[in-house]
């Protein structure tokens, strides 16, 4: 039996692709006690919507998919800045990076 | 041949992901994401993405993560300390991450209608001159508003890592 000549991928595939990778992100924040872990997982969270976006313009044959992910690439570069300089000053106040410790908000 | 491509950047992403999660060095945890992030920029390429590619390997691959590396070597962070779960968390926090995914991929294939397929080399519209030409006439006044946010942003960086003077 010939093996069918496969053309491209089907679309789908894309969609549950970014699925899986959100879903991976939202169990590492959910998950981890590490808080520079945790914002990463954040950052795996915002490629996935990417993936989304460039996979649906592809479909509609227009490009304001891209722009919109280059505009989340330009957001995520600026709350990675503040994020990691809040993390700084979190462990300079309390030499902690876990995220159990850091709950004066909490009640 | 797309396919088996995609299979493969695919799989990459998926593992580094999982690996991501399950780590419990941050830095290996870092080193996962630059993976994800390398293997999505291949796919955005198979899309036809060629300028979102770029500026994927160099502002996320790049910028953002070894940022992220920056951080975690002057913090000095080291094994992350495992404290007990609630014991339903730890039993079922697995399966029904794995329901929540195949609840996801059943709704994204019964809804949408029969698409096409995509091919390696079948989109135009990704090159930066199409990308920069839509960014400076549709979509000018929120790129404009994008630099405010990256001043802000600066300075609030600045504010909150300064040393106290006294």
């Amino acid at each position: 039996m010939p093996i069918p000549l496969v053309t491209g991928v089907p679309f789908s595939w894309y969609l549950i692709l970014s699925a899986i990778l959100f879903a991976l992100g939202v169990a590492g924040f959910l998950f981890r006690r590490n808080i520079i872990t945790v914002f990463m997982s954040i950052e795996l969270m915002l490629n996935a919507v990417n993936l989304s976006f460039i996979a649906f313009s592809h479909q509609l044959k227009q490009n304001d998919g891209h722009i919109f992910s280059f505009f989340v690439m330009v957001v995520a570069a600026a709350e990675a800045a503040v994020g990691l300089a809040i993390i700084l000053t979190i462990f300079k106040n309390r030499q902690t990076l876990e995220i159990d410790e850091v709950s004066t908000l909490k009640n | 041949m797309d396919q088996i491509l995609f299979l493969i950047f695919a799989g990459i992403a998926v593992l580094c992901g999982i690996n991501l999660v399950v780590q419990h060095q941050p830095i290996s945890s870092a080193l996962s994401l630059v993976g994800v992030m390398g293997a999505l920029a291949l796919i955005y390429l198979q899309l036809g993405g060629e300028f979102i590619a770029a500026a994927q390997l160099i502002v996320y691959a790049g910028a953002i993560m070894v940022l992220f590396i920056f951080v975690i070597m002057l913090l000095n962070a080291g094994k992350e300390r495992t404290a007990p779960r609630r014991l339903w968390v730890h039993w079922a926090g697995v399966p029904l991450l794995f329901v929540f995914i195949a609840l996801m991929a059943y709704v994204v294939q019964k809804i949408l209608p029969p698409s096409g397929e995509v091919e390696f080399g079948t989109y135009p519209l990704g090159t930066a001159e199409a990308i920069g030409t839509k960014l400076f006439t549709t979509y000018l006044l929120p790129f404009e508003v994008t630099s405010v946010l990256i001043l802000i942003a600066i300075v609030g960086a600045i504010v909150l890592a300064r040393k106290e003077v006294e």
